[in-house]
């Protein structure tokens, strides 16, 4: 049961600790800077938290006894000279890290192993906490990865990293817009999954090429590793062959768009998902703030209300900002709009802790 | 030796106090700044060690040409400042 949620905004970390039954916001760290995302390493509690300066670059900062440390940041190599990589825009393609946009811990078996996702498409490992990073060159240099589009930024990036809880050496990662790859050689090698996904905005032909799809986000149960979830662009997708064919769930009350999802530890047809009118207005339906569950692998779906704020709503919740305790009892979602709720029967009932928060990307347990 | 001057805002991140260092170009002269700064580089320079796309620079007053290499002249009393491109509104 985890009692503390990291939620990164626009304007600062803010660490939300349980407390007498009450969430309350106890400390503000970078306070007036921009913190993307974080992660809390299981196998040792560190925490990595990722800064985006603007002007200055994106760094990466690591918790210790006594404060947050800067330590290095994912960079690229140098782009070879004469090299004409242009981006989907016809600019020449900046080799340099304009975003981190996933962070995962390695399996237990590697201590010290993180992998980080980045635009504009690079994978990065580090060995040792994240004193170091080195490029998976095998996916940088792979001749399809130059087909990898952006989808919410002008850059392809990779949001989502999960690394296979039997095998540390199988990893996926999610790409928008590059569809769904797996290496099952800790990044030798990669080959491209996702077969069934549907991408409607781009022209017949690759309606269904897997590396045309935007995922905008994907997990794995972790105790039924051969099902994931995916929330795409287009809609809700399942598999339940660990992502080599996806299944299309049309007709979710009130909607199928969205960005994140979040499924159950140890209940693989549990997932949870934050609706919205799909991408020409990204608003709650109606104005109404909801969740929608499934508890049957999506035979079935609630939309739960109950706690959240259902008039006048405008709330988005972006891809990393929704998670889930190992329990599986307890959720917490933040919004751009700056609210930050928490569940603690599986989304049946919400609380708020904040309505005033900066404009929140990321919800973390831990 | 040229003087070199960064933006205030970047003392907040990591301590840049206005120093002299010796180069001919611009890509000199912060090379040897960095040399005793390694923390700062990755404040003003990108992975390829181009300028930071919202960041310039001025020689004597003159905003530089090369953001890639850095190449633009520097004489031994120039003034070099290393400043945000954009006020930010």
């Amino acid at each position: 049961m985890s009692d503390q949620l990291l939620v990164s905004t626009r304007k600062g970390l803010f660490t939300v600790v349980r407390k007498s039954k009450r969430w309350d916001i106890t400390k503000a760290d970078f306070l007036g800077d921009n913190v993307t995302l974080t992660l809390t390493d299981p196998r040792d509690g560190r925490h990595y938290a990722a800064l985006d300066h603007g002007h200055f670059g994106v760094k990466v900062h690591r918790s210790t006894a006594k404060g947050w440390e800067e330590i290095a940041v994912p960079v690229y190599p140098p782009k070879p000279e004469g090299l004409e990589e242009n981006d989907m825009w016809g600019r020449p393609l900046a080799w340099t890290t304009a975003r981190i946009w996933a962070l995962a811990a390695g399996g237990a078996d590697e201590p010290g192993v993180l992998w980080c996702g980045t635009l504009p498409g690079g994978l990065f490992r580090s060995t040792d906490h994240g004193q170091s990073w080195n490029i998976v060159r095998s996916l940088w240099d792979h001749p399809k990865r130059k087909q990898w589009m952006g989808g919410g930024a002008d850059l392809p990036g990779i949001h989502s990293i999960i690394v296979d809880q039997r095998s540390s050496k199988r990893v996926w990662i999610a790409v928008s817009t590059g569809g769904i790859w797996l290496t099952e050689d800790s990044g030798a090698s990669w080959v491209q999954r996702g077969e069934g996904m549907r991408a409607d905005h781009v022209p017949p032909e690759l309606t269904n090429d897997p590396i045309a799809q935007d995922v905008h986000c994907l997990v794995q149960c972790p105790s039924s590793p051969n099902r994931m979830w995916v929330q795409h662009h287009n809609g809700i997708f399942v598999s339940s062959d660990e992502g080599r064919t996806f299944t299309e769930i049309k007709d979710v009350d009130p909607s199928v768009f969205g960005f994140p999802v979040v499924v159950h530890p140890r209940e693989p047809d549990t997932a949870w998902f934050a609706p919205e009118i799909k991408d020409e207005k990204r608003i709650p339906v109606g104005g109404r703030l909801v969740v929608t569950r499934t508890r049957d692998g999506a035979k079935t779906f609630e939309t739960l209300t109950k706690g959240l704020p259902q008039s006048h709503a405008y709330d988005v919740v972006y891809r990393h900002a929704f998670a889930i305790d190992e329990t599986g009892d307890r959720l917490a979602f933040g919004s751009t709009t700056g609210g930050l709720w928490v569940s603690e029967d599986q989304g049946d009932s919400w609380s708020g802790v904040s309505h005033t928060l900066p404009p929140v990307y990321a919800v973390r347990f831990g | 030796m040229p003087k070199v001057v960064f933006t205030p805002n970047l003392q907040r991140h990591v301590e840049c106090p206005e120093t002299t260092a010796a180069g001919g170009t611009v890509g000199e002269v912060l090379a040897n700044v960095f040399a005793s700064n390694p923390q700062a580089r990755s404040y003003v320079l990108d992975d390829q060690g181009a300028l930071r796309r919202h960041m310039s620079i001025f020689v004597d007053g003159q905003l530089i040409h090369d953001r890639a290499r850095l190449s633009d002249a520097v004489g031994e009393t120039s003034s070099v400042y290393v400043f945000q491109a954009l006020s930010g509104g």
